[in-house]
């Protein structure tokens, strides 16, 4: 393909070449940015606690992050190509709701659920949802250009409400084993939403970095008109986007459900705020075209250690959420600060 | 390319068979009609001008030159073959590609990136291989002689560099033929030369252009023929040398040409100073101390970081001074605030008329009376009927072509969009008036109303300073100060000559031997 590129021969260069300016490639620091913090935050909680950075922590800290760093991964996905998906937390809810809500029996559950479907059905027909509702947010954004921010909030409602319809107020249990498996199961002694977890963000960084499909987000992102321009198939692409987004964080509330043996009707409730909080602290731009996969998932590594620190020093639960909140709004100051640039 | 080595005379290449001809081209949009019977001849290897007020049907021509959109009437040739179909986009980038003013650049990107953008070499994996991509980048931009680093973000190249890049991107794909559509707009004098010498050496190199501006004399610096186009109608096609600036001005216009040397009269030699800047510093660096008697026009001129912008955008509080101030009529500004500034009576048009001049989904009574809300209001309550006439007023003083008052600046053209923003500036009787780069992007006619305005303006005793490069703006200017790295070097009174000036702001000292 190279070499069809050019397909005259020019003429050698003019002497009269003005010198090249070099900018030092700083790109690729920028994802390693929170690296700092992370030791800083490390240090300081093994001087707390000495359990700090045992194994068993490291595991707990991972595991306890697992799921909502796939919600992460998968807004990432969406906020580098310049629009944002606020519904994703309550696919993370509804996804493995209507799955548990087919496939368990109301004999064991007081009542709840419908039995219509095999329990084996539950992971198919929780990814299909996501698969579902991803098609219909892109039908409403990319079909009929409704604005992506509100749309999505209408969805975030409608899905929440949904949940809280089919189940009652109340929560799922008694699920079947197929899908609490990836949420409870060991291999090799690590979780398996710890490896699921890795492994997609280890191919994200790959597809993002190194496939066309993946730097056309960032095309898109950067500037729609010209992504367009080169040829780049725009509508499908965010579509296809959507959809992968609204999958993952049914994935990733599928964890969740597992981890827990259960589904509360408020499962991802307010989560949002954390997983745009953990992506731009990791340096993905709201306005697209900008961020790394590497940088969200530190991003919400940072959020959660330090969450930990927290509770290993004795913090009492109810300051739970005033402490996230202020620990969200300091890691913003922090990053603005060692990042050097506004965020956008 | 069949190209000759070049001509005897400087180096161009010799006029060839057409690269494209358009012929009988007609399209309608609604009722109005873009393009009547229009036709296009260029040649190979020429650089062609495309000249017409706005709204003469240059941007359809582009349009459909670049199948972009398809004619009602007539027919597009390249090299003498008939245009392939509107859906074989990859046809038509071997053929030709325009560079737009607006970028089609993505800045996050790198410049690599951006010239192989969705054609990035892969391997057998299908995963891109970033190593080759980055050596074709550099091998491309080194055989087109872009001095461009392509590991650089392409959102921090120059204006020029940027348009290096998008041309090297077509010519990447096999196009000889590149439309530049006012390449000149957003560029300094300085730049302008870079952008010329790097055109010459494309055409060299069997490079065809068609080159869209508003600036005669740049046309008559790098074209060799010149079509020009009025009311959707090809009017005239000549080679530059056999034209003079005013037959193009006329056949633009379709009128003869008032050459815009009315002179004003001077003001009156005992006019007090309205605005006095004191040892002014910029929070860049640059310096500068003047004067502006009542009633007088002066220039603030000088080359791209020169300081002359910064230094403007001070005295009306845009940016906030190191030291230095600012007096308008006796009372001191408080540095860096724009309120204290429009309060004291100053009106400015700024640099880039649709960041910082215009809300372009508003409408244009919106507009003008953006910065005076308290003279249209009744019981606390902005009145629209005092909006629309006060409107209709500045519509009418500054004869702006639009529908009225409720129109949305978006749909007036440059040329009246930037008169909007003259009005608004004139919104609240200024007794300073300050001009960033008025005539950016605006065509001749439209150029010679804003700056008479502003001449009717100066002689109702208002001050004014005129902050340009362009020369046209400068002409009938009292005085121009010349700035040149963050100084004022240079005062030029009425009636200096071209070449003068241009030495003064490259800071080459001519004059003075």
């Amino acid at each position: 393909m190279s070499d069809t590129l050019i397909t005259t021969g020019a003429p050698a260069p003019a002497d009269g070449a003005p010198a090249r300016r070099r900018l030092p490639a700083l790109a690729r620091l920028r994802d390693l940015v929170l690296v700092p913090a992370i030791v800083v935050i490390a240090v300081v909680g093994q001087v707390v606690n000495p359990v700090f950075l045992q194994g068993d922590n490291l595991i707990n800290i991972l595991q306890s992050m697992s799921a909502i760093a796939i919600l992460v991964l998968a807004e990432t996905l969406v906020l580098i190509t310049g629009k944002m998906d606020l519904s994703l937390e309550s696919t993370f809810g509804l996804a493995p709701g209507i799955a548990a809500w087919l496939v368990v029996d109301p004999a064991i559950t007081h009542g709840l659920g419908v039995n219509l479907l095999d329990g084996g059905w539950g992971v198919p027909v929780t990814l299909l949802v996501g698969a579902l509702i991803g098609a219909f947010n892109g039908l409403l954004i990319v079909r009929y250009g409704l604005n992506g921010f509100i749309v999505t909030l209408g969805m975030l409602i409608v899905l929440r409400g949904l949940l809280t319809g089919i189940s009652g107020g109340s929560t799922f249990f008694g699920l079947p084993p197929s899908m609490t498996y990836l949420g409870s199961a060991s291999w090799l002694g690590v979780p398996v939403s710890i490896w699921l977890c890795l492994v997609a963000f280890a191919v994200a960084i790959v597809a993002l970095g190194f496939t066309t499909s993946g730097r056309a987000l960032y095309a898109i992102g950067g500037n729609l008109d010209a992504a367009r321009a080169a040829g780049i198939r725009t509508d499908r692409i965010l579509w296809l986007t959507l959809i992968i987004a609204s999958v993952l964080a049914a994935l990733a509330g599928l964890l969740q459900a597992g981890r827990l043996a259960s589904i509360p009707s408020g499962q991802g409730d307010g989560a949002i705020f954390q997983v745009f909080a953990a992506a731009v602290i990791g340096g993905v731009s709201l306005n697209g075209g900008k961020g790394s996969m590497f940088g969200a998932f530190t991003g919400v590594l940072l959020l959660f250690m330090i969450v930990n620190v927290l509770t290993l020093a004795g913090v009492p639960a109810q300051w739970t959420n005033f402490l996230n909140g202020a620990v969200i709004l300091v890691a913003l100051v922090l990053s603005r600060i060692t990042g050097g640039k506004a965020q956008e | 390319m069949s190209q000759a080595a070049g001509g005897p005379d400087d180096g161009r290449a010799e006029l060839g068979p057409p690269v494209v001809e358009a012929v009988d081209i007609t399209k309608r949009y609604g009722s109005t009609l873009a393009l009547d019977s229009a036709s296009i001849l260029i040649r190979s290897g020429e650089t062609h001008a495309l000249v017409g007020r706005n709204g003469a049907g240059k941007s359809t021509l582009v349009s459909i030159l670049t199948g972009l959109q398809e004619p009602d009437h007539g027919q597009v040739a390249f090299a003498g073959r008939p245009a392939p179909p509107l859906s074989d986009r990859g046809a038509w980038r071997r053929r030709v590609a325009c560079v737009y003013q607006k970028s089609t650049i993505i800045p996050t990107l790198t410049v690599a990136e951006n010239l192989f953008l969705n054609r990035q070499a892969r391997g057998r994996d299908r995963l891109i291989r970033w190593a080759t991509v980055r050596r074709e980048a550099e091998r491309l931009l080194r055989d087109w002689s872009v001095a461009a680093d392509v590991d650089q973000p392409a959102g921090t190249l120059t204006v020029e560099d940027r348009q290096f890049v998008e041309i090297a991107r077509a010519l990447s794909f096999g196009a000889r033929f590149i439309i530049l559509d006012e390449p000149t707009a957003q560029l300094d004098a300085a730049g302008i030369d870079r952008l010329f010498i790097r055109i010459r050496e494309l055409q060299r190199q069997g490079v065809t252009f068609l080159f869209i501006s508003h600036h005669l004399q740049e046309i008559f610096e790098i074209c060799d023929t010149v079509t020009v186009f009025r009311d959707a109608r090809h009017i005239r096609t000549a080679a530059v040398a056999d034209v003079t600036p005013a037959e193009l001005i006329t056949a633009m216009t379709g009128e003869d040409a008032v050459v815009p040397s009315a002179t004003r009269p001077a003001p009156p030699a005992d006019a007090a100073d309205l605005l006095t800047v004191d040892g002014l510093v910029t929070n860049t660096g640059a310096e500068a101390s003047l004067r502006v008697r009542a009633g007088e026009v002066v220039g603030l001129a000088g080359g791209g970081g020169s300081g002359k912008v910064e230094v403007a955008e001070t005295i009306v509080g845009l940016r906030r001074p190191a030291a230095g101030t600012v007096r308008l009529d006796g009372r001191r500004l408080r540095p860096g605030s724009v309120p204290d500034a429009l309060a004291a009576g100053v009106g400015l048009v700024p640099q880039d008329r649709h960041r910082q001049g215009l809300v372009p989904m508003l409408s244009v009574g919106e507009n003008i009376t953006m910065t005076v809300p308290g003279r249209l209001r009744r019981r606390g309550f902005v009145s629209p009927a005092r909006r629309d006439a006060f409107a209709e007023r500045t519509i009418a003083e500054l004869a702006i072509k639009t529908g009225g008052p409720g129109q949305p600046v978006s749909g007036l053209s440059g040329g009246n969009q930037q008169k909007v923003v003259l009005g608004r500036a004139l919104a609240s009787d200024p007794k300073l008036l300050v001009l960033i780069t008025p005539t950016a992007g605006v065509d001749v006619r439209s150029k010679q109303n804003l700056l008479g305005a502003v001449h009717q303006v100066s002689a109702r005793g208002t001050a004014v300073l005129v902050v340009s490069d362009e020369l046209d703006d400068l002409r009938d200017c009292d005085r121009v100060l010349v700035m040149f790295s963050g100084r004022i070097v240079r005062e030029m009174p009425r009636g200096w000559r071209d070449a003068d000036l241009v030495a003064a702001m490259e800071g080459v000292d001519v004059g003075h031997v």
